[in-house]
C-alpha cells in the first residue's frame, strides 16, 4: 500500500529556523511499524532526518513521538494501526533540537528529584533476599513497567502550561517505591510529591493513561500517591 | 577545539555490564560513565527470561550442576576456572540485586521465583531444574532500572548520548577515551587511568536480530582498530524463537513454562533431536533443529518458520505426557492467566507486531542473531588481555556483551549473559578503581583527537554516489546467508569476497548530513564501518574452523574436533588482513565428552 508520511522538520544549522512539515510518500506493508518507515526516509530520501531509535520493539523508551496527534512509540505503531496518512512531530512541552529529536534533560530531572531509588540498608542476617509476599508485590507491580520514554508528561496538560511539575512519570517512579513494602524513604518522598509542583498539580486529564506504551495505569498511580498524602496510610 | 576532561575511571556504555562497573568503581575511584543511549536504552532492558543462580528456592539445586551445565552449554570451549568463579558468584550476586530493590517475582513463601531454562538441569536426574531468578518477563528491564536508580542514589557522573569513537594508548597503557557529543558534534578527549569497555555486542552485522539498533560492536571495532584481538568471533548464537521476519525476541521463559516447538505436522520435533530435555535442549541445538526440520520441508506451509505453542492447553497436554510435577507433587498444570501474569510482555508483543494472541494462537517463529559470545579477551577480573601468552594490557578492562572471558564459550545458556553483566561488570569495576589508585595518569599524545577526526571527515567530505546503507544491507544478507546457522567453506569464502568488496566500496561512501547538531546519518555510518571490520573478522575466524562446536555449525564438518580445535581464537587486523592465532582452553574439572541433551 501507498502511505504519505508527513514528517515535522526543524534543523537549527541549515536554515530550517522555522519549523516545517516535509512529506513522503512510501510503499509499505500495513505490519510495518511507523519506524521502519522513518527509517526508509532515512535510508532513500533524506539522510540528515533525525530521530532517536534503539531496540525498536517498545522496550527501550527511545522513539517516543506524537503520531497522528497522540504521543506513541514509533516503534509500537503500525500503519495498519493509523491508516494511509501518517503526521509525525515531536513530543510537546519539551524544547526541540532537531527534526524529532527533543531535549530530555528537564524530564530526566524531573526523574530524579523524587528519589527514584530503594532506600533500605538493612538485610537479612543470613545474607539472602528480603522476603516479600506475592501480594506485596503485586502491589506495584504496574509503575515497574516504566520505561521512561516521557510520552505521559509530553501528554499532560498540566505539564504543559508548567514545565516545572515534575510530571505523570515521575509520580509513576515514586509511587514504584512508596507502595513497595521494602522501601523506607516513603515519607521524604511524598514531602516532595506535597509540593506545589508535585501530585497536586495533576488535573486527572487522563492523557497519560492513553499514552502509556506500557499500558501503566498513570493516572490511577498519581491518585494513589494523592490518596496516601490526604490520609498518611500507604495502603 | 577539543574538550578536555579527567576521570580516574571511565566506563564506556552504561548497560547492565556499566552500571554495576559504575557503581563499584565510584566506591573508591572519580568515575564517569559515557553513553551513546541514555542509560534505561541499552540493551539490557531487553532481556526477559531471568537470571540464573542456583539459589535453590524451590527445588534442590547447587553451584556445581550450574557451572558443569555452563561448561556443557559452551560445548567445552568456555574456560571452565571463570565459570565456576562465575556460578559461585551468582547466588550472592542475586541477593545482591534483591538488596538493591529489584523486584524479582516471589514465590508463596516470599522468595525469589525461579522457572525453568534451557540446558539447566539437576545433573542427578538429568532433568530441567528451576534456576532462572526472574521479574515477570521483563527481568533485564528491572536490572536496568535499578542498577541506574543506584547510580542516582550515589551519584554517579554521567555522559549520556556521548558516543565513544576510540581508545587512547600511552606507552601501551590506556590513556582514556574521545567521544563525540551529538548534541553538538564537538569531540571531548577523557583522560583516564582506566578504561572499561561495556559496549555491548554486534548482532546488527546479521539481517534478522533481536538486537538493538544500537548493537553495533563499538568496543570490538576500536580495540580492533587499535590493534587489539578479538577472541572466539566465529561462536555468535541465534536465539531459536524470534518473532518471524521482525527477529524480536520470544524468551526461552516461554518453553520453560512449558511451551513448546511445533512443525507442519504438528509435531513436537524436539522429541527427535533432544529425547531427555526436549524443547529446553540449549540454544545452538534448538537453532539447529528447526533449521534441519525447515530444509527437510517441515516448516510451516513449507516456508522457514515454526511455530511456537503456549496455549493452556497444549502446555498441559505436553506437562501430562512427559509427567511433569510442581515441586509439592502435584501434576504441572497451567490456566491462560497462569501464562498472562508470567509473560505479559511476550503477551503485548504478539498482539502488536502479529496480531496473534498465544494464549489462542500459536506464535510463528524462525532463529534469530541473538549474542555474542566472542568479544575483547578478558579474564576474570575485566583485565583486557592481548595475547596469547595472557599479557594484561594496564588500564584496560572489559566486562558484559563485548567481553570474552571466557564464560559462554561456543554457546551460551539462557539466563548467562545477565548473569555474566553483574558478575563481571563488579569485577571490572573493582579492579579498575584499584589499580587507578596505584597508577599515575599516562600522558596524552597531543593528536589525540586526530584518527577519530579523520574518520569522521572522511564521511563528511566523501561525494560519491555509494550509499552506506546499501553497504549495510548487503553485508547482513550475505553474513545471514553465509555465517549464520550453518555455514560451508564455499559459502562463508563467498561471504568473505562480499565483505572486502563492501569494504572497497564503502571507503567512498557518502552521508547527505553535513551538520554538527545531532548527526545520527554520521554516526551511524561510522557504525557500519565497525559491523563491517566485525564481520570481517567473524568470517575469517569462521572459516579456518574445520569443525562443528556449539554455535559454529559447519555441513563439512558435523563433528566436534577436540583433538585439534579445542581452542580459542584470537584475531587481530593487520595490514587490512586478519591474523589468527589460538590459545589453549582451561580445564579443571570436566573433560570434554559427547553433548547430549
Amino acid at each position: 500500500m501507498q502511505v504519505d508520511l508527513r514528517i515535522f522538520r526543524y534543523n537549527p544549522e541549515n536554515g530550517r529556523h522555522k519549523p516545517s512539515f516535509d512529506t513522503y510518500t512510501l510503499e509499505a506493508d500495513p505490519t510495518d511499524r511507523v519506524l521502519d518507515l522513518m527509517e526508509q526516509v532515512k535510508a532513500y530520501h533524506d539522510g540528515t532526518l533525525s530521530f532517536r531509535r534503539s531496540c525498536a520493539h517498545g522496550v527501550c523508551g527511545s522513539d517516543a513521538m506524537r503520531i497522528n496527534g497522540f504521543n506513541r512509540l514509533a516503534c509500537k505503531v503500525l500503519v495498519q494501526d493509523v491508516g494511509n496518512k501518517i503526521t509525525v512531530e515531536p513530543l510537546l512541552g519539551l524544547r526541540v533540537i532537531k527534526d524529532l529529536i527533543v531535549d530530555m534533560e528537564p524530564f530526566f530531572e524531573n526523574f530524579r528529584s523524587v528519589m527514584p531509588f530503594l532506600v533500605n540498608d538493612d538485610v537479612p542476617a543470613d545474607g539472602k533476599e528480603r522476603l516479600q509476599s506475592i501480594s506485596a508485590r503485586e502491589r506495584f507491580d504496574d509503575t515497574t513497567k516504566c520505561i521512561l520514554c516521557a510520552a505521559c508528561t509530553t501528554s499532560c496538560p498540566s505539564f504543559w502550561s508548567d514545565g516545572n511539575y515534575v510530571g505523570p512519570a515521575a509520580i509513576v517512579n515514586a509511587h514504584r517505591f512508596i507502595f513497595d513494602d521494602r522501601d523506607k524513604a516513603a515519607g521524604e518522598r511524598l514531602e516532595i510529591l506535597a509540593e506545589q509542583e508535585g501530585a497536586w498539580r495533576c488535573r486527572t486529564a487522563f492523557n497519560c493513561t492513553e499514552a502509556c506504551p506500557r499500558e501503566i495505569h498513570v493516572t490511577q498511580a498519581i491518585a494513589e500517591v494523592k490518596q496516601v498524602l490526604m490520609t498518611g496510610q500507604i495502603k | 577545539m577539543t574538550k578536555q576532561h579527567q576521570f580516574e575511571v571511565v566506563i564506556v556504555g552504561a548497560g547492565g555490564a556499566g552500571l554495576m562497573a559504575a557503581l563499584y568503581a565510584s566506591r573508591g575511584a572519580k568515575t564517569a560513565v559515557i553513553s551513546k543511549l541514555y542509560p534505561t536504552r541499552s540493551h539490557t532492558g531487553a532481556a526477559q527470561g531471568g537470571i540464573g543462580a542456583s539459589l535453590g528456592n524451590l527445588e534442590e539445586d547447587r553451584n556445581e550442576w550450574h557451572t558443569f551445565d555452563t561448561v556443557k552449554g559452551s560445548d567445552y570451549l568456555g574456560d571452565q576456572d571463570v565459570i565456576e568463579f562465575m556460578c559461585n558468584e551468582a547466588v550472592p550476586v542475586v541477593y545482591e540485586l534483591e538488596h538493591m530493590g529489584l523486584p524479582f517475582s516471589r514465590t508463596d513463601d516470599g522468595r525469589i521465583a525461579q522457572r525453568r531454562f534451557g540446558g539447566h538441569t539437576n545433573n542427578d536426574t538429568k532433568q530441567p531444574v528451576l534456576r532462572s531468578c526472574y521479574a515477570a518477563d521483563r527481568t533485564g528491564h528491572m536490572i536496568l532500572q535499578t542498577l541506574y536508580q543506584q547510580c542516582i542514589k550515589n551519584e554517579v557522573n554521567f555522559f549520556d548520548e556521548f558516543q565513544v569513537l576510540d581508545l587512547i594508548i600511552s606507552n601501551g597503557k590506556a590513556a582514556g577515551v574521545v567521544a563525540i557529543e551529538m548534541a553538538t558534534g564537538e569531540l571531548h578527549v577523557f583522560h583516564a587511568k582506566s578504561v572499561i569497555f561495556a559496549t555491548g555486542g554486534h548482532g546488527r552485522v546479521w539481517e534478522v536480530t533481536s538486537n538493538a539498533y544500537a548493537y553495533t560492536g563499538d568496543g570490538v571495532a576500536i580495540t580492533l582498530r587499535r590493534g587489539l584481538p578479538a577472541q572466539d568471533m566465529e561462536f555468535f548464537q541465534f536465539h531459536p524463537t524470534g518473532i518471524m521476519k521482525l527477529g524480536i525476541l520470544i524468551t526461552e521463559g516461554v518453553r520453560g513454562e512449558g511451551g513448546v516447538l511445533l512443525n507442519r505436522e504438528g509435531d513436537r520435533f524436539m522429541n527427535t533431536y533432544a529425547p531427555t530435555v526436549k524443547d529446553l535442549a540449549s540454544r545452538d541445538v534448538v537453532s539447529r533443529s528447526m533449521y534441519l526440520e525447515i530444509r527437510d520441508g517441515r516448516g510451516i506451509n513449507g516456508k522457514n518458520y515454526l511455530n511456537l505453542d503456549v496455549r493452556p492447553e497444549t502446555v498441559n497436554k505436553y506437562a501430562e505426557l512427559d509427567g511433569r510435577i510442581n515441586p509439592d507433587g502435584s501434576p504441572y498444570r497451567v490456566t491462560g492467566e497462569d501464562i498472562l501474569s508470567k509473560l505479559p510482555d511476550i503477551i503485548d508483543f504478539c498482539r502488536t507486531y502479529l496480531g496473534v494472541d498465544p494464549l489462542k494462537q500459536v506464535m510463528p517463529v524462525q532463529p534469530t542473531a541473538h549474542y555474542a559470545m566472542g568479544g575483547i579477551p578478558t579474564n576474570q577480573y575485566g583485565e583486557v588481555l592481548i595475547d596469547e601468552k595472557n599479557t594484561v594490557m594496564p588500564g584496560l578492562y572489559a566486562a558484559g556483551e563485548v567481553a570474552c572471558v571466557s564464560v559462554h564459550g561456543a554457546n551460551r545458556l539462557g539466563t548467562n549473559s545477565l548473569l555474566d553483566i553483574v558478575v563481571f561488570g563488579k569485577q571490572a569495576g573493582l579492579k579498575a578503581a584499584e589499580y587507578a589508585n596505584g597508577a599515575d595518569f599516562a600522558p596524552l599524545p597531543s593528536d589525540a583527537a586526530d584518527y577519530t577526526r579523520e574518520q569522521l571527515d572522511r564521511f563528511l567530505n566523501n561525494k560519491g554516489d555509494e550509499k552506506v546503507n546499501d553497504v549495510a544491507v548487503e553485508m547482513k544478507s550475505v553474513m545471514m546467508d553465509h555465517v549464520g546457522v550453518f555455514r560451508t567453506e564455499a559459502g562463508m569464502k563467498q561471504a568473505q569476497e562480499k565483505i572486502r568488496e563492501l569494504q572497497a566500496r564503502f571507503k567512498h561512501a557518502s552521508i547527505d548530513d553535513k551538520g554538527k547538531v545531532f548527526n545520527t546519518d554520521l554516526l551511524n555510518a561510522w557504525e557500519i564501518g565497525s559491523l563491517l571490520d566485525i564481520a570481517e573478522v567473524t568470517a575469517a575466524s569462521a572459516v579456518v574452523r574445520q569443525e562443528s562446536r556449539g554455535a559454529h555449525a559447519r555441513e563439512d564438518f558435523p563433528k566436534r574436533d577436540d583433538k585439534n580445535w579445542l581452542k580459542h581464537t584470537l584475531a587481530w587486523v593487520r595490514d587490512g588482513k586478519v591474523d589468527l592465532r589460538y590459545k589453549p582452553v582451561t580445564i579443571t574439572k570436566y573433560q570434554p565428552k559427547e553433548r547430549v541433551y
